[in-house]
């Protein structure tokens, strides 16, 4: 049976986890749209050089697991002279395994609007940047928040491997707890809670957002 | 207006793409107010010469001019130029993420840096004029074709082009939608607009143009007043052409 006490010395805890996983899990998903952008711009408009650069980076970091990411940049940035923060690795590791996963949506995005919209920008006397900007990547986000929303959860629930860098997220509060005073029930309740809390509202303004980004285009 | 001034001025312009050869040494000057209508087989590099006008091509030989200024997409202030010229094209290519009025206001805002009141207001009237007051709040999707090229034409409009380019602007529509937007062109000629237009209407080309160019094989073939381009061309080439739009009463077998 759950022990309703213990889930409530529990709470403070679990929050304190869940600051920082949201935290960390929004500040690395941010670098991650950040990364995403720029990379898919620089494949969609083929830039040379950079695009060899962006695939060979796609292709690490998606076949790579997050923790092995995690601990290179954890352990073997100190090695080169490099010093960062638990915090910062997190942030860090989660947006550039988001940044590759974002580069690929947003690309598929950009390429599937078509080429005469630019063109009719262009002819308005609008600069690449300002087609880019107002005109391309706007369609492209609205063809990809499916997609993009998903990317999003998922990157969500890849944070709760940051406990392996000893940060004190959700997951390192509920093993903690468990490994000191075996309240496993409890501590697994809360965890699956917190973590419900964190992603529910992502689920569902993921889907206001879907909608509203199809209805202008497509109506419905 | 100044029916001496040249507005633009093609120099012997050449254009390939690969092996193919599409424009020869092609050159012709259009002056203030004047409506210049391109025809010629479908191919013959109508399409490929107005966007050499604006630079959304590049050319391979000879020289565009807008007055004083080379058009070319290297030269370093195309944007400012591709401002003066507007251009509108067969499949309307509003931008389906905004409505009417922001397909309308955004490139006089963000391009030319004007006041959104200023805007909207100018906006708002040309809409009127061409019957899409209604529409203004809807998106791209909810016009007929008719109305989205419409739209386009004041989109292009509200740039203040010193010259219009219309790329076969009624090819895409229904055949009932075509009128109104022919309507709106006969419009802007009773307004002493610069036009180079592009079309298969040949009624309306033979209405609305001061000068007739026949293009083929990349070349300017003709380059005559409408009345004697349609009822007699100079060439065989044009007859010819001309003939593929007309037809003989059937006579049947009995
Ligand atoms: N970007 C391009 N790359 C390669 N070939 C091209 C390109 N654009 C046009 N062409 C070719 O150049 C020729 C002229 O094309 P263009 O579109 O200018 O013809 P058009 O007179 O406008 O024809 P239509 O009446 O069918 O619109 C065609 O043979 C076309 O295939
Ligand atoms: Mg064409």
């Amino acid at each position: 049976m759950i022990d309703t006490d213990v889930i409530t010395n529990y709470i403070p805890l679990f929050v304190d986890g869940f600051f920082l996983t949201v935290k960390i899990g929004w500040l690395g998903i941010l670098l991650s749209f950040l990364i995403g952008i720029i990379a898919s711009a620089v494949l969609h408009f083929k830039v040379p050089v950079l695009s060899a650069v962006v695939k060979v980076y796609v292709e690490l970091f998606r076949n790579t697991p997050l923790l092995v990411q995690l601990f290179f940049i954890y352990y073997g940035l100190p090695v080169l002279g490099f010093h960062v923060s638990a915090e910062g690795c997190g942030i860090v590791g989660l947006g550039l395994l988001g940044g590759s996963y974002m580069t690929e949506t947003i690309r598929s995005g950009l390429d599937a609007v078509p080429p005469s919209q630019t063109e009719s920008a262009i002819a308005l006397g609008m600069s690449r940047p300002q087609v880019f900007w107002m005109i391309i990547l706007p369609q492209a986000f609205s063809t990809s928040v499916p997609a993009l929303v998903a990317n999003v959860i998922f990157l969500l629930k890849e944070t709760s491997v940051f406990s392996a860098i000893s940060l004190m997220d959700l997951m390192f509060t509920a093993k903690d707890l468990i490994g000191l005073y075996y309240d496993t029930t409890e501590s697994l309740f809360l965890l699956v809670v917190f973590y419900i809390i964190i992603l529910l509202p992502v689920s569902i303004a993921g889907t206001v957002i879907e909608k509203k980004a199809r209805y202008k285009i497509f109506g419905s | 207006m100044n029916r001496e001034k040249e507005v633009l001025k093609i120099e012997h312009i050449s254009k390939g793409f690969d092996q193919l050869n599409v424009l020869d040494d092609i050159s012709l000057t259009v002056h203030e107010g004047e409506i210049i209508v391109i025809v010629g087989p479908s191919g013959c590099g109508k399409s490929t010469l107005l966007r050499c006008l604006n630079g959304l091509e590049a050319v391979d030989d000879g020289h565009v001019y807008l007055g004083e200024e080379t058009v070319n997409p290297s030269v370093k202030n195309i944007t400012r130029i591709r401002e003066r010229i507007g251009m509108v094209f067969q499949s309307y290519d509003l931008f389906p993420h905004k409505t009417i009025l922001e397909n309308v206001t955004l490139a006089p805002m963000k391009v030319q840096k004007r006041k959104r009141a200023e805007v909207n207001e100018e906006a708002k009237k040309l809409l009127e004029r061409v019957g899409l007051s209604a529409k203004m709040s809807q998106y791209p999707r909810q016009l007929s074709g008719g109305q989205k090229q419409r739209a386009a034409i004041v989109r292009a409009l509200i740039m203040h082009p010193e010259v219009l380019l219309f790329d076969e602007v009624t090819a895409a529509l229904d055949p009932e939608m075509v009128r109104e937007v022919l309507d709106v062109m006969l419009d802007l000629a009773r307004q002493n607009r610069t036009m180079l237009i592009v079309t298969h209407e040949m009624a309306f080309a033979r209405a609305i143009a001061d000068r007739v160019i026949f293009l083929d094989g990349g070349h300017i073939v003709e380059d005559s007043d409408p009345g004697e381009f349609f009822t007699l061309p100079k060439t065989d080439r044009a007859r010819k052409f001309l003939n593929t739009f007309t037809f003989d009463t059937v006579n049947k077998e009995i």
